[in-house]
């Protein structure tokens, strides 16, 4: 660790005076840009007291938001995961042609706009979208309908558990599943008491990551849900329709819930780094 | 984004090509076939359908909607606002991780821990809550108006929900190589009479430079793309403060179709090009300090 020696050392490090105007630097920034905010939620929210916080998050629509973003997470996550274990199974585990093509497209979903990521599923789905006659004529609905919402989530929470794992597989080897296999382990076996324990923190660290995602996504649920009040308004599109409406305390008051989750998630983010740093993967991002 | 260290041990037994190097352990054609099924479904087959009913509208009408007034205006604000910010970001973002690699004194676990707030928090709640605080009715946003400017529903406002957005990546990517300088380096600058700013100029940033201009680069690519921080403090002037990505929202609440779908690809044109340039910003960082 450089840290000890630089206090010891004024000749490498900087002078107090410069010291404290750096840190102070640094915590001012922050405060302005991370604390001020958090504190905005929460002050706006509780500004016409408790009783008009509580009525906003017991509106029925609210109820329902809250109730749709579960969902919508309940299934985006699972599929990300399952999709996450076996990307990383064949990338880190076996070297294959192309390898660096897959890894680039798995990340492609990070570097396209959330709004897009919505249009692409309008473009096919909906009502002047490829497939949006058919669907039409067989009574499918996917655009502003809950499985558009689900598709979209999908989407840009795509990568999270993938390169999460990856990197944590890659520096674990094949050493330890070669050695089960020699001896006698079916593929199943070994990945279930072998590379299952290795990796779970590494996983619940990427599924913590993709699960504040996909609750928190906005854009591109916003382009395919339509914003049909009760039906297929998650927690973040009915913040921004009370916003809209003026109506503050209620929009606070639901976003309040949401940066709650956040505070959840890096405190759980945090405890797991510290508690088992060697068991998640290098790369935190 | 590591390095893919080579992690089978087994070589390839016959020269010549084979897709996949020998190995003993199972599963992989269905994980790989899993994975690449997967990945068409959700990403690539939607994507590319997207530009392909782009090329159906054809070259001329293509650039007739790109160059527009209004939408070329809302590529000049985007792109420009989120390179503003991505810089601003470089300048704190160092100072931030600076702080946190280098310095021990209390609070710092916390705020380590919540510099990741921008990726925990959900866009539309960081867009209420900057806002709130920037509208000239706003804790800052008065400040502001008594200064005699304002900050909300004007470009600033966008910068500063950008500075928000892309603060982590630039504190994430430069933490690492901070946290990997050799003392030695310093220590030789300072005998041979280096003062603390030239070692800093001169030794340290150029060590540094690779993975700022990497986070610079993430950050940029992420703040163009942005849509629920920015929407409720740009205040969406047509040609003041709209930003690409609600020009593409409005034209799909009008059923254009074409015109949403020829300006998000152009989008993604623009943000291929940023992909390439950032993977060969990478690479470069990576030989540079192959050991």
């Amino acid at each position: 660790m450089p840290a000890e020696p630089h206090s010891r050392r004024p000749a490498v490090g900087e002078g107090p005076m410069m010291r404290l105007a750096l840190i102070g630097l640094a915590i001012l920034f922050l405060a302005a840009f991370l604390a001020l905010p958090l504190v905005a939620v929460f002050s706006q929210a509780l500004a016409k007291g408790v009783g008009a916080f509580l009525k906003g998050l017991a509106d029925p629509d609210a109820l329902s938001a809250v109730r749709l973003t579960l969902t919508v997470a309940a299934i985006a996550v699972p599929l990300n995961l399952v999709f996450g274990v076996a990307a990383s199974w064949a990338i880190a585990k076996f070297n294959f042609r192309g390898k660096s093509l897959l890894l680039a497209l798995i990340d492609l979903p990070f570097s396209v706009s959330p709004v897009i990521s919505g249009l692409v599923y309008v473009l096919l789905f909906g009502l002047h979208g490829s497939f949006g006659p058919w669907l039409r004529d067989h009574g499918v609905q996917i655009i502003f309908a809950v499985p558009g919402v689900v598709m979209a989530t999908v989407f840009v929470t795509f990568p999270f558990v993938a390169r999460e794992l990856i990197p944590l597989m890659q520096e674990q080897g094949v050493e330890d599943e070669e050695a089960a296999i020699v001896l006698g382990a079916s593929g199943w076996q070994t990945f279930r008491l072998v590379t299952l324990p290795n990796i779970r923190w590494g996983l619940l660290y990427g599924v913590l990551l993709c699960n504040a995602r996909a609750m928190g996504e906005f854009g591109a649920v916003s382009v395919v849900s339509g914003h049909i009040r009760g039906k297929t308004n998650t927690m973040p599109l009915h913040v921004e329709i009370l916003y809209n409406e003026y109506n503050f305390v209620a929009a606070f008051a639901v976003a309040s819930l949401l940066a709650l989750l956040a505070l959840v998630t890096l405190a759980a983010k945090a405890a797991l780094e510290w508690r088992f740093a060697d068991q998640i993967a290098a790369a935190k991002r | 984004m590591t390095a893919a260290a080579s992690t089978t041990a087994t070589k390839p037994a016959r020269r010549g090509w084979a897709f996949l190097a020998p190995t003993i352990l199972p599963g992989f054609g269905t994980a790989f076939g899993f994975t690449l099924a997967y990945l068409c479904l959700i990403v690539l087959i939607p994507l590319g359908h997207m530009a392909l009913r782009a090329a159906d509208v054809g070259w001329d009408r293509f650039w007739a909607i790109t160059l527009a007034p209004r939408v070329l205006h809302a590529f000049f604000v985007s792109f420009g606002c989120a390179l503003a910010a991505a810089l601003i970001n470089a300048v704190f973002g160092l100072v931030v991780a600076w702080v946190l690699v280098r310095y021990r004194f209390p609070g710092r676990r916390l705020i380590d821990a919540m510099v990741d707030l921008p990726f925990a928090l959900p866009t539309s709640v960081a867009g209420i809550a900057l806002t709130a605080i920037y509208a000239p009715n706003g804790w800052i946003g008065a400040l502001a108006k008594a200064a005699g400017f304002k900050i909300a529903f004007t470009p600033l406002g966008i910068v500063i929900a950008l500075v928000f957005v892309g603060m982590p990546f630039i504190v994430r990517t430069v933490e690492p190589v901070l946290q990997d300088l050799d003392a030695e380096v310093e220590e030789a600058a300072a005998s041979l009479g280096a003062t603390r700013w030239q070692t800093f100029t001169k030794v340290l940033l150029p060590t540094i430079l690779p993975a700022l201009i990497t986070g610079v680069a993430l950050a940029f690519a992420r703040g163009v793309g942005e849509y629920g921080s920015v929407i409720f403090i740009a205040g969406n002037i047509p040609a003041v403060s709209e930003i690409v990505p609600l020009l593409i929202v409005a034209r799909l609440e009008q059923y254009d179709y074409a015109g949403a779908t020829v300006i998000a690809t152009a989008m993604m044109g623009v943000s291929f090009l940023m992909l390439l340039g950032i993977n060969f910003l990478q690479r470069w960082t990576r030989s540079r300090h192959a050991r």
